[in-house]
């Protein structure tokens, strides 16, 4: 039997995007909706240990928290009466005062719809939409964010006001945007999700299960969004993309040392993730609107499908990287089809392709541009220009996870040269 | 919610501007106009005229200094403007998508402000 506090944190993981979208819906505050639904959580904390858990507990969280909602908007009013000179400041929607249980307990999928096409808005910055995502959408806390960036907490907490402010004073709609503007309302919603699995999935420093909670939850939203918005076949690649990177995470990382996908022992993938997966990309596929979170997980998915790297179907990827290209001419995508190539047409047009991405410039600061190219040049026994690209890679590498594998690299390069000097005299 | 929209355009690349683009980009604006009339929600716009006419004035210790030019040096400059009543900011970004700012083959850009309203006496 479930004990209580357990009761509620399950509420809470599960429902409180879905209570709080309604709540925001009622009052027309994310604050509001916000602090009610903390009294909320609160009341029950003190209410079920001794009544029992209800029968449907997220029914009786939403009832409770539309309470406090007409409380504070009654204390809100009184104070108003006597603070007249505050009156212009705060057009407060006061909240229905009736209302029932029954049609409280009824699933509003609409509102979290409105709620993440709100968190994603354009009209905010990226940081305030990845933050308000996972605060309200999520409903972690901000301590919770804030780790997970490994930011301070009142820097967190200053992005969620600020965004919070501009939602109030621009007067962000909280709504659905109409079919014309969706495509690329959706693109942004989409571009928010995969960013908060990639700041996950990152190999950057940091609790590791503090960013492994980070790839579930966007995982999570993925999933939301597709049930949200279903038949969309980017928001189902985008969801089959994440449960396929997310499937390599145990082979990735061995012993706090970064694993390529070469090396990586495959025997460690997650078979259900890239199962369902797969099915999703088909799924996406099938739909017959090609995008870019396709080409990428259509990638990823023969990487998945794939006993070994030499297994791979190198020419099938650098096709899909040259569509991708078509999408978004991205230097790094460009990087990443000069490597297919490499794998696939032969060291020498490899390099090539990544030498013509060189004079752009771009990638002159990417440490994995140089990576790359010195990967390959090892590869054609080019031993010390291979040590030159690693030792500059190594120069812009950001964190400890790749200074070591770039390390490592380099001892590898330095190793066949003593062994080649050794057999030269 | 009324909104203001600030239209900026490079403004050498506005003396390139063709007669006949010049027609069109006020054709535009007419007809963004009469249609927020008819909405009821237009509240006001014109066009400023080029920076090169600008004084920026500043009061320091009691003594008005002027100088010619607008405040600040900027690759696209203030052009004109639109007041709006719109319902909430996706309206307003659907209304300033329809407004011209590019012109002479450069683009431009509408910065969308609400209005704060006069606080009470």
């Amino acid at each position: 039997m479930l004990d209580a506090r357990t009761a509620v944190e399950s509420v809470f993981r599960e429902e409180s995007g879905r209570i709080i979208a309604t709540l925001i819906r009622i009052s027309g505050s994310f604050d509001r909706a916000e602090e009610a639904l903390q009294e909320a959580f609160a009341s029950a904390l003190a209410h079920w240990p001794a009544k029992g858990i209800p029968q449907n507990p997220g029914a009786w969280i939403t009832a409770a928290a539309h309470r406090k909602l007409i409380d504070q908007s009654r204390r809100e009013r009184t104070k108003r009466e006597k603070q007249d000179s505050l009156l212009h400041a705060t057009a407060a929607a006061i909240p229905r005062d009736n209302f029932d249980l029954e049609e409280m307990s009824m699933p509003f999928p609409d509102d979290r719809l409105r709620l993440i096409f709100t968190c994603c808005h354009p009209a905010l910055n990226r940081e305030g939409q990845v933050a308000l995502t996972l605060r309200t959408l999520g409903g972690l806390s901000t301590a919770e964010i804030a780790k997970a960036f490994l930011l301070p907490e009142p820097t967190m907490a200053q992005r969620l006001v600020r965004a919070k402010r501009k939602i109030q004073e621009a007067h962000i709609p909280y709504a659905v945007p109409p079919p014309h503007r969706l495509a690329e309302r959706l693109t942004s919603v989409q571009a928010v999700v995969y960013l908060i699995f990639n700041e996950g999935y990152s190999a950057a420093t940091g609790d590791r299960l503090v960013r492994r909670d980070l790839c579930l939850e966007a995982i999570r939203l993925g999933r939301v969004l597709c049930e949200l918005v279903p038949e969309e076949p980017e928001n189902i690649a985008l969801l089959a993309l994440m449960l396929l990177h997310d499937s390599r995470r145990d082979a990735r990382v061995s012993n706090g040392q970064l694993v390529t996908l070469e090396e990586q022992d495959r025997s460690l993938w997650d078979e259900s993730e890239i199962s369902e997966g797969l099915g999703l990309v088909e799924q996406a596929l099938h739909l017959g609107r090609a995008g870019p979170y396709q080409l990428q997980a259509a990638i990823a998915a023969l990487h998945a499908q794939s006993k070994s790297a030499r297994d791979t179907d190198w020419p099938q990827i650098a096709a899909l990287y040259g569509k991708l290209l078509e999408f978004n001419s991205s230097s790094v995508i460009a990087l990443n089809r000069a490597v297919a190539i490499a794998m696939s047409a032969g060291l020498e047009a490899g390099l090539q392709a990544i030498d013509a991405l060189g004079p752009s410039g771009e990638l002159e600061k990417y440490y994995l541009f140089h990576a790359a190219r010195a990967d390959i040049l090892f590869r054609m026994d080019r031993l010390e220009e291979a040590a030159m690209a690693y030792r500059t890679a190594s120069g812009l590498a950001g964190n400890r996870i790749e200074q070591d594998f770039l390390a490592r690299r380099l001892a590898s390069v330095e190793a066949a040269m003593r062994e080649r000097q050794a057999h030269g005299s | 919610m009324r909104y203001m929209m600030l239209i900026y355009t490079q403004e050498n690349a506005a003396e390139r501007i063709t007669p006949e683009e010049m027609e069109n980009v006020k054709a535009t604006h007419w007809s963004v106009m009469q249609e927020a009339t008819q909405k009821g929600i237009f509240h006001g716009a014109e066009p400023l005229k080029s920076t090169t006419t600008a004084t920026t004035v500043r009061v320091q210790e009691g003594k008005v200094f002027s100088t010619d030019g607008p405040f600040a040096e900027t690759k696209e400059q203030l052009a004109g403007y639109y007041i709006l009543d719109c319902k909430d900011l996706d309206e307003a970004i659907e209304w300033a998508g329809k407004i011209p700012s590019s012109c002479g083959g450069a683009s431009g850009c509408v910065e969308i402000r609400p209005l704060a309203g006069l606080p009470p006496r």
